[in-house]
């Protein structure tokens, strides 16, 4: 099953976060490595979207869009640095 | 009063199909994953079943083709909405996995290769209800579908088949999965639309 980058998260978080975060560095909690949302490797084909680390694939965020809601996981990120204007 | 009759083609072609609320009728099989596709050589695969007590009981691919297994035609109802009908499969029974197996335990969670989990009631793993599942339709189950092996336990949204099953962790509590840690419902009755958390 293919991938599209992280990207593609764009849409999805500009709605909650109100700020495209695909430029935030994220480090992942799995193998520390650090690099751009816009990095990840994004499975959507799925209940929910689940974006993993492109050096150890570990989910580092799942967002699952319900009628009215949206949970959105982050556990498998340590932390995200967000530049700001 | 239709002029022309659809004659008795069998329940797929039925008007009178009865689906979960909000599904529609699926005519292909839809390929959902969260990951990459595990592929686990069957000479490397293995069943574990680890009790609350700490207890662990395992199975190799031989000895779990050895067991007397089960064909099953059923109704799979995904989450994403989709419904497919009279699915073929062939498993073997968890009354048969289980049988040996002393627990105490009230809840199931299920672990496949490449990390996936979903939990369960223990009691909807057994008297007739899932299966570890290794052919559909007459063929191996292919990796895209879960093989070499899923859970198969139709009677809940499909998400807590899981596909690529690797064991069964037996708990006194219920731990939230995968999908059930991220706003997915902790049982998933396709009847009662239990889709998220609170429905």
């Amino acid at each position: 099953m293919s991938h599209v980058d992280g990207n593609a998260l764009a849409g999805d978080l500009r709605e909650i976060f109100a700020v495209d975060l695909t430029a935030a560095t994220g480090q992942c909690s799995g193998c520390g490595y650090k690099g751009p949302v816009a990095s990840l490797r994004v499975y959507q084909s799925a209940p929910g979207t689940v974006a993993r680390c492109p050096h150890c694939e570990e989910v580092v965020l799942r967002l699952v869009r319900g009628r009215d809601r949206a949970w959105l996981d982050l556990r498998g990120t340590v932390s995200l640095e967000i530049p700001l204007p | 009063m239709p002029i022309v009759s659809p004659g008795f083609t069998g329940r797929r072609q039925s008007p009178d199909v009865q689906l979960p609320p909000g599904q529609y009728l699926a005519e292909d099989f839809p390929v959902l994953t969260a990951g990459p596709t595990p592929r686990v050589p069957t000479d490397r695969w293995q069943f574990t079943i680890n009790t609350e007590a700490g207890q662990r009981y395992d199975w190799s691919w031989q000895q779990l083709v050895e067991l007397p297994a089960e064909k099953i035609t059923t109704d799979i109802h995904c989450v994403t909405k989709w419904s497919k009908l009279g699915t073929r499969w062939k498993g073997v029974s968890l009354d048969v996995l289980l049988e040996d197996v002393e627990t105490a335990a009230d809840f199931a969670l299920v672990q496949s290769y490449g990390g996936y989990t979903t939990n369960l009631p223990l009691e909807d793993l057994v008297d007739g209800q899932a299966w570890i599942a290794y052919r559909y339709d007459g063929d191996e189950l292919t990796p895209e579908h879960g093989g070499p092996a899923r859970l198969l336990v139709p009677h809940l949204y499909f998400w807590k088949s899981a596909k690529w099953v690797r064991g069964i962790q037996l708990l006194l509590e219920d731990e939230p999965g995968f999908w059930e840690s991220a706003g997915y419902h902790d049982y998933g009755d396709p009847w009662r639309e239990q889709r998220y958390q609170g429905d």
